[in-house]
């Protein structure tokens, strides 16, 4: 997995509560059988004034200018400012993965939906949570500023803008040592095969019936 | 070995814990000093549309399925519902990239010995109806499925929770799940429900009430004696919507009910097993000195027939009430979220929810696809006609066995002489991800659990209701109070 340690890149808005991942990815393109090549169609029906199509090239395709992130400031924004409850909806893995491949490296929210903002860390995206005012005042400077940067800085757990705020921010201490070293969290599990078949053969012997029925 | 043993509490001798504490006590497999916890999963429901970036993984990283008789494969999103194109299988679907899919899915279950119900076979149906009619799905078990709704196997009194591509990866390949155990919440709804009022109801009244994000964080239990009351099918649909609260589990207790159901069920235990099933499953409730981190009250009498009018399950109201104006709205950014869902809807603040016409209704999907939802809209649709305005009613069962049995009794007729679709089994409308869509600016009157933007086709406009409700408007033409409506008022 893709590992995040630091880092600053340009901020681009998603003013709005509650995005969920019908928005950030919409179901047609789920029928894609690959875990690449969503970035185009990140965010479809708010970016395109047609409906997309999957496979389709989207690179003439006729686009919403009024939404923001069509806005030729935001171009190359690698670090996604968003409202509460980002992320709601379905369990699709294909929403962080259309916000990667569309070169985002990290969302700043107040919350996430609890799937959505699991699924970021499985691939290297990260989901900070900071407060609804914090995230305000980011809004505000951004707007303000053309070309707006952040620092994003895991190791220390902070949000740092060039004006000279610096808002911490929590999370898990295992996720963040998959996320900073970029592990494979398949391969850590199974180091615990032994515990896990040990597991097996107790429950078996109580639970017989959760064993073996489906052939 | 004594040490591990100690650790797996699966008689319920300790006392003061919730049914959720129970589970996840039972499936603790290690517990982590990083605050995460190793957990097992019994049950692995696997679909077309999660599945085959997670299968790539295994083969990328040469490894193999963990344990074969723990998953349970079908394909249900993106199948066909019209049955000349379903009679020609996975090779006649007519879009090619879904039909990849569909076989992609085949081809993985094939190659791994993974027991699949395949798209015509007897048991194929959305996931969430197919896995408790097969009893594949049983009390006390952990199940997960690459999709959100998966907390509907909590009506079993199962954890059960959706997860994202790289889990259904990392589940195949050991079996567990790093996860981190959530917090107690119980929604208690005391009282008997009004007639006309059903478990959709009383789930949308409950989202309404707590928002899509109150639950975040949390798995519900949802108690008290409108659920006790409630047959399973009903707890599935209430377990089903507990995403749209925001919570990833929704559970109801074991009961005798929930023992009846399971009887007989293709892949629960027989015999003596059984008994020692039954006795095991009867702990699952939780202590009464159990103690949750939030709990939530309603009571019945509050409860009339819900609608929702705006892009997000908790934009509902009582289909006697309005549409919300801007002025009722508590501050800036509802304001926003409400002028944003208002103009996508195309409706107008103040303006009654009965007034709203709709171009299609769609009776389907995981939240209402089994029998007693198939009897409920039979017997609203029954002798009467789809009223000349609506384009399209769509009915279609959970799975081949819902099918099957509402073919029995003959509701498949009933729908078809009102003037409505009898289709395959799948997930159809829910996600618009087959031909089965909403054009743009279309109302649809809708059985499924999510109104979101373009979630029912790019630009349609989903009102969420219960199947009664949904065919009283296929006949009205608008949305209308299926109490009134039933009594022959309208
Ligand atoms: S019916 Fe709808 S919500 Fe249920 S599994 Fe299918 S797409 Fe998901």
């Amino acid at each position: 997995m893709k590992a995040f340690t630091t880092h600053r890149g340009l901020v681009g808005p998603m003013d709005r509560a509650n995005v969920d991942t019908d928005m950030i990815i919409p179901k047609q393109f789920l029928k894609s059988i690959k875990r690449s090549g969503f970035g185009p169609n990140l965010f479809d029906e708010l970016r395109y004034q047609d409906e997309g199509q999957p496979g389709a090239d989207c690179s003439n395709r006729p686009l919403k200018e009024d939404f923001p992130l069509n806005f030729p400031r935001y171009k190359g924004a690698s670090i996604l400012l968003a409202r509460k409850n980002f992320g709601c909806g379905s369990s699709r893995e294909h929403a962080p993965w259309a916000l990667e491949d569309y070169g985002f490296n990290a969302v700043i929210a107040p919350s996430y939906a609890d799937i959505f903002y699991n699924n970021c860390f499985k691939n290297g995206l990260l989901p900070v949570i900071l407060t609804e005012e914090q995230v305000d005042v980011l809004f505000k400077e951004m707007e303000a500023e053309e070309g707006y940067q952040l620092t994003v800085d895991l190791p220390s757990q902070t949000v740092t803008t060039d004006s000279g705020h610096v808002f911490s921010f929590e999370l898990d201490e295992f996720r963040k040592e998959c996320l900073l070293n970029g592990l494979d969290e398949i391969g850590l599990t199974l180091k615990e095969a032994d515990a896990i078949k040990q597991y097996e053969t107790e429950r078996a012997a109580q639970h017989p019936w959760v064993f073996g029925a489906i052939k | 070995m004594a040490a591990m043993l100690k650790k797996h509490v699966w008689e319920t001798v300790m006392t003061g814990r919730t049914l959720y504490d129970k589970l996840w006590d039972s499936h603790l497999v290690k517990q982590n000093s990083d605050g995460s916890s190793l957990i097992y999963i019994d049950r692995h429901v696997i679909h077309e549309v999660t599945s085959p970036q997670a299968f790539e993984g295994l083969r990328l990283a040469d490894r193999k399925p963990w344990r074969l008789d723990t998953n349970i494969a079908t394909p249900d999103h993106n199948i066909s519902t019209d049955k000349a194109e379903r009679d020609a299988g996975v090779a006649g679907m007519a879009d090619e990239v879904s039909r990849i899919q569909v076989q992609t899915l085949d081809d993985n279950c094939d190659l791994y010995g993974i027991k699949e119900f395949k798209i015509n076979e007897m048991g194929q149906g959305i996931v969430h109806v197919m896995g408790p009619e097969l009893g594949a799905t049983m009390p006390g078990m952990t199940v997960v499925c690459g999709d959100s709704h998966t907390a509907t196997h909590g009506a079993l009194a199962c954890l059960a929770h959706g997860i994202g591509t790289s889990e259904v990866e990392h589940v195949l390949a050991t079996q567990c799940l790093v996860a981190k155990k959530m917090k107690n919440m119980r929604v208690t709804v005391n009282g008997t429900v009004g007639a006309g009022v059903t478990p959709k109801d009383v789930v949308l009244a409950i989202i309404g009430k707590i928002g899509t994000a109150g639950g975040n964080e949390h798995a519900i239990e949802f108690a008290g004696s409108v659920f006790r009351d409630m047959s399973i099918e009903g707890r599935m649909t209430v377990c089903n919507m507990a995403i749209e609260a925001g919570a990833r589990v929704g559970m109801v207790a074991v009961d005798q009910k929930t023992i009846d159901y399971c009887k007989g069920r293709q892949f629960v235990p027989k015999g003596e097993m059984w008994d020692q099933a039954v006795e095991y499953w009867n702990g699952l409730v939780s202590d009464e000195d159990a103690v949750f981190d939030t709990e939530v009250e309603l009571h019945a009498d509050d409860i009339a027939p819900q609608v929702t009018w705006g892009t997000s399950p908790e934009m509902v109201a009582a289909v006697t009430e309005s549409v919300p104006t801007l002025d009722q709205q508590p501050n800036e950014e509802k304001r926003k979220g409400l002028e944003r869902a208002l103009e996508y809807m195309g409706l107008e603040g103040g303006q009654a929810l009965t007034s709203i016409y709709v171009d299609r209704v769609f009776i389907g999907s995981c939240t209402n696809s089994r029998i007693e939802d198939m009897r409920a809209a039979a017997a609203v649709a029954k002798g009467r006609q789809v009223a000349s305005s609506v384009k399209q009613v769509l009915i279609v069962p959970g799975s081949q066995m819902v099918k099957a049995q509402a073919e029995a009794e003959g509701l498949d007729k009933i729908f078809i002489a009102a003037g409505m679709d009898w289709r395959e089994p799948g997930c159809s409308m829910c996600l618009a991800m087959n031909a089965d869509k909403l054009g743009a600016g279309e109302h649809c009157a809708s059985t499924s659990n999510r109104n979101f933007e373009g979630r029912q086709g790019n630009g349609g406009r989903t009102h969420l209701m219960s199947p009664a409700m949904a065919a009283a408007a296929a006949v009205a033409g608008h949305i209308v109070d299926v109490r009134s409506f039933v009594g022959g008022d309208q």
